[in-house]
């Protein structure tokens, strides 16, 4: 299986991309030559207490990659240390946020890392199976990891007894079908067990009752590909990368209206300015209107607050939005807001699982009326009744979809009311004029 | 009501669950299902549950549920272009047009020779690559021209 060859941008700080720049950069070979499972096997032989393993992930200041920003070393704490049974470990690969495509190259290029890495959490929090659950779309690459899997089977670093030690970890790649609510983590769960992906409500946590209703640690992937570094240069080392409160580099995605899309994994706290260098700019000479920092269930940001703020979860909340999953979806000044947020709409209708009654009627009711707008049948009482349902979901669900389909409202309408008034009043877009 | 080759990988994927946990296997084992049979007929989506010892309705709800599983019949080759938001930045309405001119469908519709099928689907998490489509749940296009849809298209037979 071979995937297409990278070339490292000079700025990046690769951590949980460090193979990218290698001839086979997924092979076992090119990621033990890189010093690649020594921390495993260190940990494991030297018998290192679990708590200094979860202090320096603590000291590391590493932060959920997955989109929620929650403490790693912190969660890994809830784990309960003994338990007379199978604890599992689960790593989420189910990127279905629009904008989202990084944790997609850490398994085809990097599947080492975050093996070794879920190795780790495992010695540490006595898990003995875990799962890495990838989105259904990349299958190509989910192969990638299968073969990965093999190969770190086969050099003993997955199985019974690792290094003639009593540690036993297995780990088996399972896939989602087509549903973005798995990305959430109880979904994820519900999903691995055979069923349909509905969030279960919390608590009770995961770490009490997970898979098969064992305590079960759930991390995003570029979160446990985070770990073998951190163990390899210490957790400072890791926080130094970052600003504080926003500890490493981070892996940002980016799409849209840039010239060269894709993703950059860059020092925390980078202006986005130099981010949006990076990625060439935005395309075809045009102006920037408008960046959507995390994904969809992030709020959208105008040009001069994006073009002000820095990338870490600081900055970008103090700028009015988060950082999410580091997804940053550039548009530039030929692009209709209106239109986007009709795309948007139906996207959370559509993947709304219809479990809570606010969610899968509202998203349905925002959908329609955002649809009606673009077919020129708006009315200026639309405008408030979007920011009526929109507030009557947030906060009245199960799971945090419900929010996320109301940010994009909410946030659309308030930067950019008047082309949305345009087309009220106009029956077409005040951008393209159609 | 399954080949030997397929019950073998559902068998597969039944290691890696607790040996009382069968129902786990329901994902991968629709998947091979569907990759064999082209699409979950009642019938199979029935085996399937069978041969696991669910219940069928369990079968049938994560079926209906997960949007890459086909509960009609689809041609031979179905291509799912994403047009969500990074998509649809990059022109994925282009594609979708010149795959409407191309085959004589829209969405949600076979040609008469039973070849294609086009699909609209959700975010693949591929953005970076955009325009983009895949091919039988299985192989992914990005980066996708008019002309380079031509290519494609020319080597399916």
């Amino acid at each position: 299986m071979s995937v297409i060859q990278l070339t490292p941008h000079p700025k990046e700080t690769l951590v949980t991309l460090r193979t990218i720049a290698e001839s086979n950069p997924a092979s076992i070979e090119t990621y033990i030559k890189l010093g690649g499972y020594a921390q495993l096997k260190r940990l494991v032989t030297e018998k290192v207490k679990a708590t200094d393993v979860i202090s320096q992930v603590k000291v590391s200041g590493l932060r959920g990659r997955g989109g929620a920003g929650f403490p790693t070393g912190l969660k890994w704490s809830f784990m309960p240390r003994y338990y007379d049974g199978t604890k599992y470990l689960v790593c989420n690969t189910d990127e279905g946020e629009p904008g989202t495509f990084k944790d997609r190259d850490i398994i085809r290029y990097n599947p080492h890392q975050l093996i070794e890495g879920m190795a780790i959490a495992a010695y540490t929090l006595g898990a003995r199976v875990g799962y890495n659950y990838i989105h259904g779309e990349i299958w190509q690459d989910y192969e990638i990891f299968e073969a990965a899997l093999d190969e770190a089977r086969k050099a003993g670093y997955l199985g019974e007894n690792l290094f003639g030690t009593d540690f036993s970890f297995d780990l088996f790649a399972v896939h989602g079908y087509g549903a973005y609510i798995c990305g959430e983590e109880t979904a994820l769960i519900e999903s691995i067990e055979g069923k349909k992906g509905q969030p279960r409500f919390k608590p009770p946590f995961p770490a009490s009752y997970g898979v098969f209703g064992k305590p079960t640690n759930v991390n995003n992937t570029e979160s446990y590909a985070s770990i073998p570094w951190i163990l390899q240069h210490g957790g400072q080392a890791f926080q130094d990368l970052g600003v504080p409160n926003s500890g490493g580099p981070k892996i940002f995605s980016v799409s849209g209206h840039v010239e060269k899309p894709g993703n950059y994994e860059v020092r925390m706290g980078l202006p986005f300015s130099e981010l949006l260098d990076m990625a060439g700019g935005v395309w075809k000479g045009r102006q920037l209107k408008a960046v959507i920092p995390g994904g969809p269930s992030t709020a959208v940001m105008p040009a001069a607050a994006i073009m002000a703020a820095n990338m870490d979860y600081d900055s970008l909340s103090k700028a009015g939005s988060s950082l999410g999953a580091g997804s940053m979806i550039v548009m530039d000044e030929t692009t209709c807001m209106v239109k986007a947020l009709k795309r948007l709409s139906y996207f959370f209708f559509e993947e709304s699982c219809g479990q809570c009654t606010p969610c899968r009627e509202g998203t349905g009711w925002l959908y329609r009326v955002v649809k009606r707008i673009v077919e020129g049948q708006g009315k200026m009482e639309d405008l408030a009744l979007l920011t009526d349902v929109s507030s009557n979901i947030s906060g009245r669900t199960i799971c945090a979809l419900g929010d996320a389909a109301a940010t994009p409202v909410l946030s659309f309408i308030k930067h950019f009311r008047p082309e949305f008034e345009y087309y009220i009043q106009h029956g077409k877009s005040m951008v393209d004029g159609k | 009501m399954l080949s030997q080759e397929s019950l073998a990988q559902i068998e597969r994927e039944l290691t890696k669950y607790p040996t009382d946990k069968r129902q786990a296997a329901v994902m991968s084992a629709l998947r091979i299902a569907q990759a064999e049979k082209g699409w979950l007929s009642k019938e199979t989506i029935a085996y399937v549950a069978e041969y696991l010892g669910i219940p069928a309705i369990a079968a049938l709800e994560v079926a209906s549920f997960y949007n890459m599983y086909e509960l009609e019949p689809v041609g031979k080759y179905k291509i799912t272009v994403c047009t969500n938001i990074s998509c649809m930045l990059r022109d994925s309405d282009v594609i979708v047009d010149h795959l409407n001119k191309c085959l004589g469908i829209g969405f949600n519709e076979t040609t008469a020779d039973g070849k294609f099928t086009l699909k609209e689907g959700e975010c693949m998490g591929c953005c970076g690559g955009a325009p983009l489509f895949h091919i039988n749940n299985t192989k992914m296009h990005e980066y996708l021209t008019p002309e380079k849809v031509d290519a494609i298209l020319k080597e399916l037979e």
